[in-house]
């Protein structure tokens, strides 16, 4: 059994290795903006960027959106269909799994040539209507994991002995959905939406073919105009998305896991 | 919404209602806009049905480009899986701390998602041409991997950038299977007195065959769709699918709008055919272990 443990050791030494040489690499270059010693001047560079600012937010901004419209698309159905379609359920994980197999570039560019400002529904007529369907390509990227938290969510929870309970007490659906089941699943819902977030805040090609001022074109730029900067900017993301999946790890010791299972 | 006295078929347009939304959803930004791509990629300028577009894709520039894509993606997918599965297999069956093990698998959910353009920059400051790695490599041990041939901005370059998130995307797809082969299993078959190379070869990858295989595909399509990091890594320099499709939607660089939805089109062919052989290997896998 020894040296099934050394080899062990050796493929976890190569793969520390491989992934933390060009963090240490990145960050490395990122203090080199002043000649002959370690300096943070290429972070204050960037964040004093008005640039940096105004796409970080709007980013943010996109992201937040996609977020909530995202669970208000996927929470009811996924609700339905495990109540009362459960014929639909093949439909709905074929169609969330459909994200993964069409690249976005093809989806950004379906939307381009059917959504432009002469059809029926001209999005990318206006800069709102491009703002519009820029939260809902997000929403469609991170539709495959949204659609699986809220599915393990409500897996967790006794849907059907919830919703009559409620019905019971007198309780309209959409109350049901809002303030009973919602509050249920909110420890899944907030995993999908951190992982949307993480997915959306850098997302470079379909904000540059939609011409929106993102985060990922700034970025795109950055690295094509200056030198140090890029590196900067690449700690800061690789943080970001650190803080976003820590936020999930950190969620999930809160998941319910008390409640009876009726599948 | 007075639910509590719903005669039933109300109830159901209510249900319909709930499920209205995400449908509409995935027919207008899912199945419309690349149903629109399929039809638009048999239409020539005249507006007539044509297979010009496709026959387009069989020449020269776009051939290349779909060659030098798959060559990428497959060269990463193949690694990415089996560095990925080797890693695996270390933490959870390698008797490794168990730290270590919780520790790789967060750290895999961040890399996963650390894609696109920031990705690129990391590994240009650690192994362009003036990275730390190249730079140490030169001063340390006199190699210089610039002038042995190496490029960050060629296939090798951007199969060694897509395994930073090939390999933990691998990692996190498979853990569950890895963690399915029950040690009751090893146990056993070294009871019947089999080498540990007999119970891998039996037992152990068949078991993990077809998650193997179906990351595998799942890894390619990753791959075959990505353009942030190529694009922050070689601009245009490098003539891989998606780069040349950003061009063409950009500013119709084939100049025939046609020629570009066929060159979409050819994409999801490509990245569903990697599905579908999954499906039916999985399946017959699955069958082979009842």
């Amino acid at each position: 059994m020894k040296p099934s443990k050394f080899w062990a050791w050796a493929a976890f030494a190569l793969g520390a290795a491989y992934f933390l040489v060009p963090l240490l690499a990145t960050f490395e270059f990122s203090l080199r903006m002043r000649r002959g010693y370690y300096s943070f001047d290429s972070y204050a560079s960037v964040f004093s960027d008005p640039a940096f600012q105004a796409t970080f937010l709007y980013s943010s901004l996109i992201g937040v959106l996609a977020i909530v419209l995202g669970v208000l698309v996927v929470v009811p159905a996924v609700y339905f269909v495990r109540l009362r379609l459960p014929r639909l359920r093949p439909l709905m994980e074929f169609v969330t799994l459909l994200p993964l197999v069409i690249p976005a570039i093809v989806l950004v560019y379906g939307y381009i040539r059917l959504y432009n400002s002469s059809s029926l529904i001209p999005f990318t007529g206006s800069a709102l209507g491009t703002d519009i369907l820029l939260t809902c390509a997000y929403v469609t990227l991170a539709l495959p994991y949204m659609y699986r938290a809220v599915d393990t969510g409500m897996r967790a929870i006794d849907v059907r002995t919830l919703t009559e309970a409620a019905r019971i007490l007198g309780a309209s659906t959409a109350t049901i959905i809002a303030r009973i089941i919602l509050p249920n699943i909110l420890v899944a819902v907030l995993s999908g939406a951190f992982l949307t977030f993480a997915i959306v805040i850098g997302e470079f090609t379909i904000a540059s073919l939609l011409n929106r001022p993102a985060f990922g074109p700034y970025l795109q730029n950055i690295g094509a105009n200056r030198a140090y900067e890029p590196s900067a900017l690449a700690i800061i993301s690789f943080l970001v998305t650190w803080g976003a999946m820590g936020m999930i790890q950190l969620l999930a010791r809160f998941a319910p896991r008390t409640s009876v299972r009726t599948d | 919404m007075t639910a509590t006295t719903d005669p039933s078929p109300r109830r159901l347009s209510l249900e319909w209602l709930g499920v209205a939304p995400f449908i509409l959803f995935a027919v207008m930004f899912l199945i419309l806009p690349t149903l629109y791509l399929l039809g638009a990629a048999f239409v020539g300028r005249d507006g007539q049905l044509t297979l010009d577009n496709i026959a387009g894709l069989f020449t020269g520039q776009i051939l290349a480009a779909y060659w030098i894509s798959i060559r990428v993606s497959a060269a990463s997918a193949v690694l990415g899986a089996v560095f990925g599965l080797a890693l695996t297999l270390a933490v959870i069956r390698g008797r490794l701390p168990a730290p270590l093990r919780s520790a790789v698998m967060t750290f895999s959910g961040v890399a996963s998602n650390f894609a696109g353009v920031p990705l690129a920059f990391a590994f240009i400051s650690t192994l362009g041409r003036l990275g730390l790695v190249t730079i140490l490599l030169k001063t340390l041990f006199d190699i210089d991997i610039y002038r042995a041939g190496f490029n960050i901005l060629s296939f090798w370059g951007l199969t060694l950038t897509y395994l930073y998130f090939q390999i933990p995307l691998m990692i996190l797809i498979v853990a569950p299977a890895v963690d399915g082969l029950r040690r009751e299993w090893s146990e056993a078959a070294q009871t019947l007195g089999a080498s540990t190379w007999q119970f891998w070869r039996h037992i152990g990858f068949p078991v993990l065959w077809p998650s193997v295989l179906g990351t595998l595909s799942l890894l390619f399509a990753n791959a075959f769709g990505a353009i942030a990091t190529a694009y922050a890594l070689t601009g245009s320099s490098l003539n891989i699918v998606p780069i040349l499709l950003y061009a063409q939607i950009r500013g119709d660089a084939l100049q025939n709008p046609g020629l570009g939805a066929a060159l979409a089109l050819g994409m999801v062919v490509i990245t569903a055919c990697a599905n579908i052989v999954y499906l039916v290997i999985s399946t017959r896998a699955e069958r082979w272990m009842r």
